[in-house]
């Protein structure tokens, strides 16, 4: 690791002008940009942590009735207490990682990287939820923009995650045992305005919306509803875990697996 | 350099840190608290968990900053008062849950935390919750024998294999 200032403000006022310094990062739980420090992928002149802004943490309801989460909470926060409100979301926090991970690791954090196995990208864009940052509000459908890669600005922060809750939901998720991240996995929600189907782990582009299947659900919200689809294995992920092909067909299982358990 | 000041094991104590020290650095290399393994380095392996506030973290994926002022166990603090083996460690001990021993103060540190939590874990929430700790040795059964004893669960039942 390069040696870097530390820096760990306590309100996002201070962490945006701290990081405003030229190649200062932002630093969530740290448990993807720790690693890539210690392989010197990442140089930073300052380290902004951001786990001790108060206003950046915790789970909450919002006066329209959204799931509010702030951008510094752990996922294991997540998954004790959003489990009332809003079940398949604390569910797929519960399984992130492992639990010293989940003690750590933020949704901020976890969106701003945008792995392309990450878990809550499927989630964010599957409820149709609302980032907002300390200058906008950006729509999950306008949030990711493939691997790795998001609408953030340089020096922007998340400072809290908004779910509107849908009439169901869930997450089915093929894991990748050894690293625990999705080899392919399935957000799926029933919205008022339709059923949404967000898929992570499997394309190359990260996180994307299967609309062929939103369609077939929005009409009939059964496993059977898509039985007759499929999704082509172009622009798939191929790797030692799985040809693209297979991720392909998994996409399509997992689908039908997240609707029999919504 | 900066200076950090925290508790551990109970004890406050103080070092000079760089930005980049890792918490088992400091445990190890600033306070000579050798106990804290670490294996892989890159969070997978959990030979370096210990609780902070409570929680177990991996501590070569948390800098020392970034905990400074928090409650540090690690597993030298998992002895009893007079020096004999805590709870979870003597059922390492009785149910033979380690051979080399590499991993044990990780294991230790994550069964405690999940004993802390969910004081009657059953087979499968001990296995769950031990996703993170990684042990080449023993096949983990005697491991997962070892915590359901700490939790004073009757443990003739569960098989060696």
């Amino acid at each position: 690791m390069y040696a870097f200032d530390f820096e760990k403000p306590k309100t996002v006022a201070e962490a945006v002008s701290a990081l405003a310094r030229e190649d200062a990062m932002a630093l969530g739980g740290g448990q993807t940009l720790i690693p890539s420090l210690k392989q010197r992928l990442a140089a930073p002149s300052a380290l902004v942590s951001l786990t001790g802004i108060a206003e950046m943490r915790g789970v909450c309801t919002g006066d329209d009735g959204a799931l509010c989460i702030g951008g510094a909470t752990p996922h294991a926060v997540v998954a004790a207490e959003a489990a009332g409100k809003y079940p398949a979301l604390a569910a797929l926090a519960g399984n992130i990682g492992d639990p010293a991970v989940r003690n750590r690791g933020t949704i901020g954090g976890s969106l701003a990287n945008n792995d392309p196995a990450a878990d809550y990208p499927a989630a964010v864009l599957a409820s149709g939820a609302t980032i907002v940052t300390n200058t906008r509000r950006i729509a999950a459908d306008d949030f990711f923009e493939g691997l790795f890669t998001t609408a953030l600005e340089p020096g922007e922060i998340i400072v809290e995650v908004r779910f509107p809750i849908p009439a169901r939901a869930a997450y089915a998720k093929f894991q990748q045992p050894a690293s625990r991240f999705a080899l392919t996995g399935v957000f799926v929600a029933k919205t008022a305005g339709g059923v949404r189907v967000a898929v992570t782990g499997a394309s190359e582009n990260g996180v994307f919306r299967w609309s062929e299947a939103e369609k077939a659900l929005s009409a009939s919200f059964s496993a059977d509803a898509i039985a007759g689809l499929s999704v082509p294995a172009d622009g798939m992920v191929g790797d030692l875990h799985g040809t693209p092909a297979y991720r392909a067909n998994l996409v399509k299982v997992m689908t039908q697996r997240a609707v029999s358990a919504a | 350099m900066t200076k950090v000041t925290m508790t551990v094991n109970g004890r406050a104590v103080s070092g000079e840190v760089e930005g980049r020290t890792l918490l088992s650095t400091f445990l190890r290399e600033g306070l000579g608290l050798t106990g804290t393994h670490v294996g892989c380095d890159t969070s997978q392996c959990g030979a370096c968990v210990v609780h902070v506030d409570g929680k177990a973290v991996k501590s070569c994926t948390v800098f020392a900053s970034d905990v400074a002022g928090a409650a540090v166990t690690t597993i030298e603090g998992m002895a009893n008062p007079d020096g004999s083996l805590g709870r979870v460690q003597q059922a390492f001990q009785d149910h033979h849950g380690l051979q080399c021993g590499f991993c044990t103060p990780g294991m230790v540190m994550s069964a405690a935390a999940l004993l802390a939590e969910n004081p009657k874990p059953s087979e499968a929430d001990v296995r769950h919750y031990l996703e993170g700790n990684i042990c080449r040795c023993t096949g983990y059964h005697n491991i997962v024998k070892a915590v359901l004893a700490a939790s004073g669960q009757d443990v003739s039942g569960v098989a060696a294999e």
